[in-house]
């Protein structure tokens, strides 16, 4: 199959990578650059695991095509810390340990990090609409969504 | 069978162009708005390789506009887009939480209006609320621009009445005037993430003293195609919507339907209640059209 090539940046880092036609942004992230953080629980658009940001919008990488992200800025868990620094959303998913397996958290920070640059102060129940999204079979959610209030409480009021 | 290919044509004639040359040729062609659809599909029902044909490159179906005759919405438009834009909610509030109903934060991020028109499913959202609106499919194609109301554009489950070197550039709906609502409200087992059960959608038009005089009505998920329901206009139109004339409406909606028996309902589960949804939508659009 012939290969296309595409000029992307990835969490500001301009990239150049090969793929098929039909690969999706996933596969590019995941075979393609190595940047194996953006996690696949379906490929079908249902869980968010694969949650990462198109030009700022936040988007399933799974049903997005490598070859659209050409030309395009695309975020992912990896450009979420700042170097050794972990992003406040981070630190409060450690604190609140809204995670066990951790499958679902990538796409929960992207996600919830979306949602705080669109919304700095959202109440419970949007924070619950905006994840409704993103599937987690651990953590039965609650948690989750505290780190959430949390972090968007820090963000707010800096310490 | 060949492989799979992407092209993101600039123009609508190249378009066109790469669209008819592939139908002539014997190959097959698939236009791409959101993916959300067609990346699917791709992996599951329908592997077969294809030339996706990107149309989000393309100023056309990017065009929003909101004149005092007509509202012009992009086919590539996201969903997410349309609902950050107040002034077309304002307008359209009924047709704008329909497409906000899909999928999630992320699903909205890409998903169009015109690929849940062009995916022609039953239950796809936004048509009954298309309908509602008397929305027009703005088609271009080798032989030109043709325009085709929404109820005949759908032809069956998943097809529509566009030719392979067709695609839809937009959709054209007239500005609601006066004291104008709409309101869509489907019914599914979750708050979010599911397919519809059944689905109603509502426009109207009061006169000052709240009196019906124009309304129409679609219902989706309770046949092959969405449908327009006359019927059921006929019975809100000359009454002030009260809980009369939306019954009788309701009951014009349930006689239109027939639906299928699934894991999501049974006929006769479908039946009342996309009669009972139109009720609440109808109440909901005399209630907009108040205030408007
Ligand atoms: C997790 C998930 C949840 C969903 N939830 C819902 C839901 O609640 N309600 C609902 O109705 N749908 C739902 N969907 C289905 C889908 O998201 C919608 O149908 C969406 O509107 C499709 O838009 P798109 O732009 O992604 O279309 P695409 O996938 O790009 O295209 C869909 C179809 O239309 C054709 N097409 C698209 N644009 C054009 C055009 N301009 N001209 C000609 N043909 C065109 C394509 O060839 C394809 O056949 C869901 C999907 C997922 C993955
Ligand atoms: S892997 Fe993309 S939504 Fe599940
Ligand atoms: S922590 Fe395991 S799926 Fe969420």
């Amino acid at each position: 199959m012939a290969k296309v090539h595409v000029s992307t940046t990835v969490n500001g880092q301009p990239q150049e990578v090969l793929v098929e036609p039909n690969d999706s942004l996933l596969d590019t992230l995941r075979d393609g650059l190595g940047l194996t953080g953006t996690k696949e629980g379906c490929a079908t658009g249902d869980c968010g695991a694969c949650s990462v940001t198109l030009d700022g919008r936040l988007v399933c990488s799974c049903l997005v095509l490598g070859v659209e992200a050409d030309g395009k800025e695309v975020g992912t868990i990896e450009g979420v810390a700042d170097g050794d620094g972990l992003h406040v959303l981070q630190q409060k998913f450690l604190e609140h340990a809204a995670l066990q397996c951790g499958v679902c958290t990538p796409g929960f920070i992207v996600a919830a990090k979306a949602l705080l640059e669109k919304n700095p102060d959202p109440d419970e129940t949007t924070i619950r609409y905006w994840l409704a999204g993103n599937l987690c079979r651990c953590t039965g959610y609650d948690k989750i969504v505290r780190a959430v209030q949390d972090a968007a409480s820090e963000l707010a009021t800096p310490a | 069978m060949g492989d799979y290919a992407y092209a993101a044509p600039s123009t609508v004639d190249s378009t066109v162009e790469l669209l008819s040359n592939t139908a002539q040729s014997g190959g097959r062609a698939q236009v791409l708005a959101g993916g959300t659809d067609v990346l699917v599909q791709m992996r599951s029902v329908d592997r077969e390789p294809r030339l996706l044909v990107d149309v989000k490159q393309l100023a056309e179906t990017n065009k929003l506009s909101i004149g005092d005759e007509e509202i012009y919405i992009g086919a590539a438009i996201a969903s997410a887009v349309l609902n950050e834009n107040a002034e077309l909610k304002g307008k359209l509030p009924g047709l704008i939480e329909s497409a906000d109903l899909i999928g999630s934060t992320q699903i909205q991020g890409r998903c169009t209006i015109g690929g849940n028109l062009c995916n022609s499913s039953p239950a796809g959202d936004t048509i009954p609320a298309l309908i509602a609106n008397s929305a027009v499919c703005h088609i271009v194609g080798a032989d030109g621009e043709r325009n085709v109301p929404v109820e005949d554009f759908l032809t069956g489950v998943g097809t529509n009445c566009m030719a392979p070197h067709e695609f839809l550039l937009g959709l054209r709906i007239p500005t609601p005037k006066g004291r104008t609502g709409d309101a869509y409200l489907r019914f599914i087992p979750r708050t979010e993430m599911d397919i519809a059960v059944a689905g109603a959608g509502v426009r109207l038009t009061l006169d000052e003293n709240g009196t019906c005089t124009e309304a129409r009505v679609g219902i989706g998920a309770v046949a092959p195609t969405a449908l327009v329901v006359p019927d059921a206009a006929a019975a809100l139109i000359g009454s002030n919507v009260d809980e009369a004339a939306l019954n009788a409406a309701a009951d014009a909606c349930s006689a239109a339907a027939s639906p299928i028996t699934d894991k999501r309902g049974t006929v006769e589960y479908r039946t009342k209640v996309v009669g009972v949804l139109c009720k609440r939508a109808g109440a909901i659009a005399r209630d907009r059209a108040v205030v408007a």
